[in-house]
């Protein structure tokens, strides 16, 4: 820097070095900072699978910006939610956009959670320490499909209307209780504007207010025990004469500007969708949601969106509803068990033996398959390969306690393995 | 509820097995919505033939005459008949009492018309009328049979009857099924010239159905780009910072 210029500067630095120094007198500002980004320290082994928890963070933020401005224009009422959302899409200034960043985002939301997810099963972040942080997880995720279905319904379209029919009719099957349960969840006796203002209720205010408090609560969680890695391995164990883990790197720079490497690619897919393909030939937007709710007429074939699928898939499969419905109750929850399922002494997939792996392979396959199967129509082909697949699927977890106890597994290295580019 | 629930299945059932008995093969319908004499031909059309029964109540009449490239003394002069102002959106006044008396339905708002249902099905519709004297409109139609809709486009188009041929299923009893169309009385249009009148008024559809659709695929390729250099900066930066990791 030039000399003249070094006078200037250095009287901002102080005046901005003054200021942090009177906030952190009040508030653990630099320390909160230090803690949590720049003197976190994560494994330096963390490949492509580590970019989706940022980039959840992202669309996490993307839905509550595009949300606020969503709920200015929007009207919660089963007389005008149809028109305010074609309002919205006609009308309001850059209201197609904020709309389809919104119902994109739903989507991109449920891909990235989705691939998170499956990093932990291969490579078994789940394991101890991490089970609370693998728990907040599955109840963020649990919010999220909530938030989904509750937001699915606003647009008071038709697929909206019946499917919201379908699922809350799903609470029926609980014995003794159900229908006075269903009668609770609608405050009504069918889907009307009763259960519209709720949902809106619930999807703009509770459900979102829960999620950002379980993501603190996860974060917390992930920072307190640190992070794991393709290999396993507890980077703690190994640390420099500072302290500082041998394998490890400050969050902040190295993972920022690496996970903004993320968000460029991801925002580009994103936006493909955004400007090319908004409905994404009706999986992300489906075509029987273009004509407004009707109580008298159904779609012709009734489906939820994709990232429900899977669990429709079971559902469907099995021939007496209430079992039905609680198989697939159960096909969610199981997730949340996973920490003592696993009886394998390694973490990862890289060094677990074939049986692991096979299962891996066969449930990651069964699950696609599913969500496949969810989105057609009923025929006893494809009801007898749901069945199939729902099988392999609960094979997955409830055998676990087995073939990771008696796979064969390879030596776990101490230190991660990497190599510098 | 369980009762509900049976009357929806029950409500279900034919819907699912007409699904399963396959639908009526659909014409392909290439478009583009940003062919403006195309869109401009299709306002036309749909507001000589549609409107009367139609409306289309979530677009405003001067937005679309922007979009289409007509200034609005153009608009007025051509397109709005009813004295409504430009500023308002396509409602017609149709009573919906007296529309369910006179086709049994209120005739379907048309703003998403092509959403919900794709280009395909509509320029196959509009094309698939055939006298059938047993419905009370006197024609009948491939792509939705019993439908309550007259063949508006008659004069145009002219009277198909359609051909069928006979099929014996698995029990030996001969199915019917559709065949291809014969031009019993002519209209005042070839068959490629009304072709091509209701591939105008289809793309008028499809761009009613999201206006903003040119707005979004314009602004699309500038954004991809930006983000295309910021990915290769943050990737480059990336580089530079994990030189320090060995």
């Amino acid at each position: 820097m030039m000399a003249s210029t070094n006078q200037t500067a250095r009287t901002d630095g102080g005046r901005i070095k003054a200021l942090v120094g009177w906030i952190d007198d009040r508030f653990p500002l630099t320390k909160l900072w230090k803690e949590q980004v720049a003197e976190y320290y994560a494994p330096k082994n963390m490949n492509f699978w580590y970019y989706f928890g940022s980039l959840a963070m992202l669309v996490l933020v993307l839905q509550i910006l595009t949300g606020i401005f969503l709920t200015m224009n929007y009207k919660p009422s089963a007389a005008e939610a149809f028109g305010s959302v074609e309002y919205i899409m006609r009308d309001v200034e850059w209201g197609w956009l904020i709309r389809y960043m919104h119902s994109t985002g739903a989507s991109a939301f449920f891909i990235v959670v989705y691939l998170h997810m499956f990093r932990a099963l291969l490579y078994g972040s789940y394991q101890k320490p991490r089970e609370l942080l693998w728990i907040f997880g599955m109840l963020i995720y649990f919010a999220l499909m909530a938030e989904g279905f509750f937001g699915y319904l606003l647009p008071w379209g038709n697929m909206s209307y019946w499917g919201a029919q379908v699922i809350v009719s799903l609470f029926g099957a609980i014995p003794y209780v159900g229908d006075s349960l269903t009668e609770w969840i609608r405050g009504d006796f069918y889907i009307s504007d009763v259960t519209l203002n709720r949902f809106f209720a619930l999807h703009v205010i509770a459900i979102p207010f829960a999620l950002v408090f379980l993501v603190i609560a996860h974060l917390m969680a992930l920072h307190e025990v640190g992070s794991n890695n393709p290999d396993g391995v507890e980077i703690k164990k190994v640390k420099g004469p500072d302290g500082i883990p041998l394998d490890g790197i400050a969050f902040h720079p190295y993972y920022t500007v690496k996970d903004m490497v993320g968000v460029g690619v991801f925002l580009i897919l994103f936006c493909l969708v955004i400007f090319f393909a908004p409905t994404m030939g009706g999986y992300f937007l489906e075509h029987a949601n273009f004509e407004p709710a009707n109580a008298l007429q159904t779609p012709p074939h009734i489906a939820p969106v994709w990232y429900y699928t899977p669990f429709y898939a079971i559902l469907r499969s099995v021939p007496n509803k209430p079992l039905g419905a609680a198989l697939m109750g159960v096909a969610v929850v199981l997730f949340v068990f996973l920490p003592w399922l696993d009886r394998s002494k390694v973490k990862s997939i890289r060094y677990r033996g074939p049986l692991s792996k096979f299962f891996i392979t066969a449930f990651a396959i069964s699950f696609l398959a599913l969500g496949y199967l969810g989105m057609q129509p009923v025929t006893p082909t494809y009801t007898m390969a749901a069945r199939v697949f729902a099988t392999v699927y609960f094979a997955f977890f409830l055998l676990m306690p087995w073939y990771t106890s008696i796979d064969k597994t390879k030596p776990v290295p101490t230190r991660v393995t990497y190599h510098a580019h | 509820m369980r009762t509900k629930l049976l009357v929806l299945l029950a409500a279900l059932a034919p819907v699912a097995a007409f699904a399963a008995g396959g639908e009526a093969r659909l014409d392909h319908v290439g478009i583009d919505v940003a062919n403006k004499p195309a869109l401009q031909r299709g306002a036309r059309n749909f507001v000589n033939y549609c409107l009367g029964c139609h409306s289309a109540k979530y677009v405003r009449y001067n937005r679309m005459a922007a979009d289409i490239g007509i200034t609005e003394q153009q608009l007025i002069d051509n397109l709005m008949f009813t004295g409504e102002r430009p500023h308002d959106t396509m409602r017609i006044g149709i009573d919906p009492d007296q529309a369910r008396r006179w086709f049994g339905v209120v005739p379907p708002d048309l703003s998403l018309i092509a959403r919900a249902r794709g280009t395909d099905y509509l320029y196959t519709f509009l094309r698939s009328f055939y006298a059938d004297p047993a419905r009370p409109t006197g024609v009948n139609n491939i792509v939705l049979p019993g439908t309550a809709m007259p063949h508006v486009l008659a004069q145009l188009q002219g009277v198909q009857e359609a051909v069928w041929e006979g099929h014996p299923d698995a029990q030996g009893n001969v199915q019917k099924q559709f065949k291809e169309f014969k031009l019993a009385t002519p209209g005042t249009m070839a068959p490629e010239e009304f072709d091509g009148f209701v591939r105008d008024t289809v793309t008028f559809l499809e761009y009613i159905g999201e206006p903003a659709r040119l707005q979004r695929e314009s602004l699309g390729f500038p954004v991809i780009a930006f983000l295309v250099f910021f990915t290769l900066l943050a990737w480059a930066l990336k580089k530079e910072y994990w030189k320090d990791v060995k």
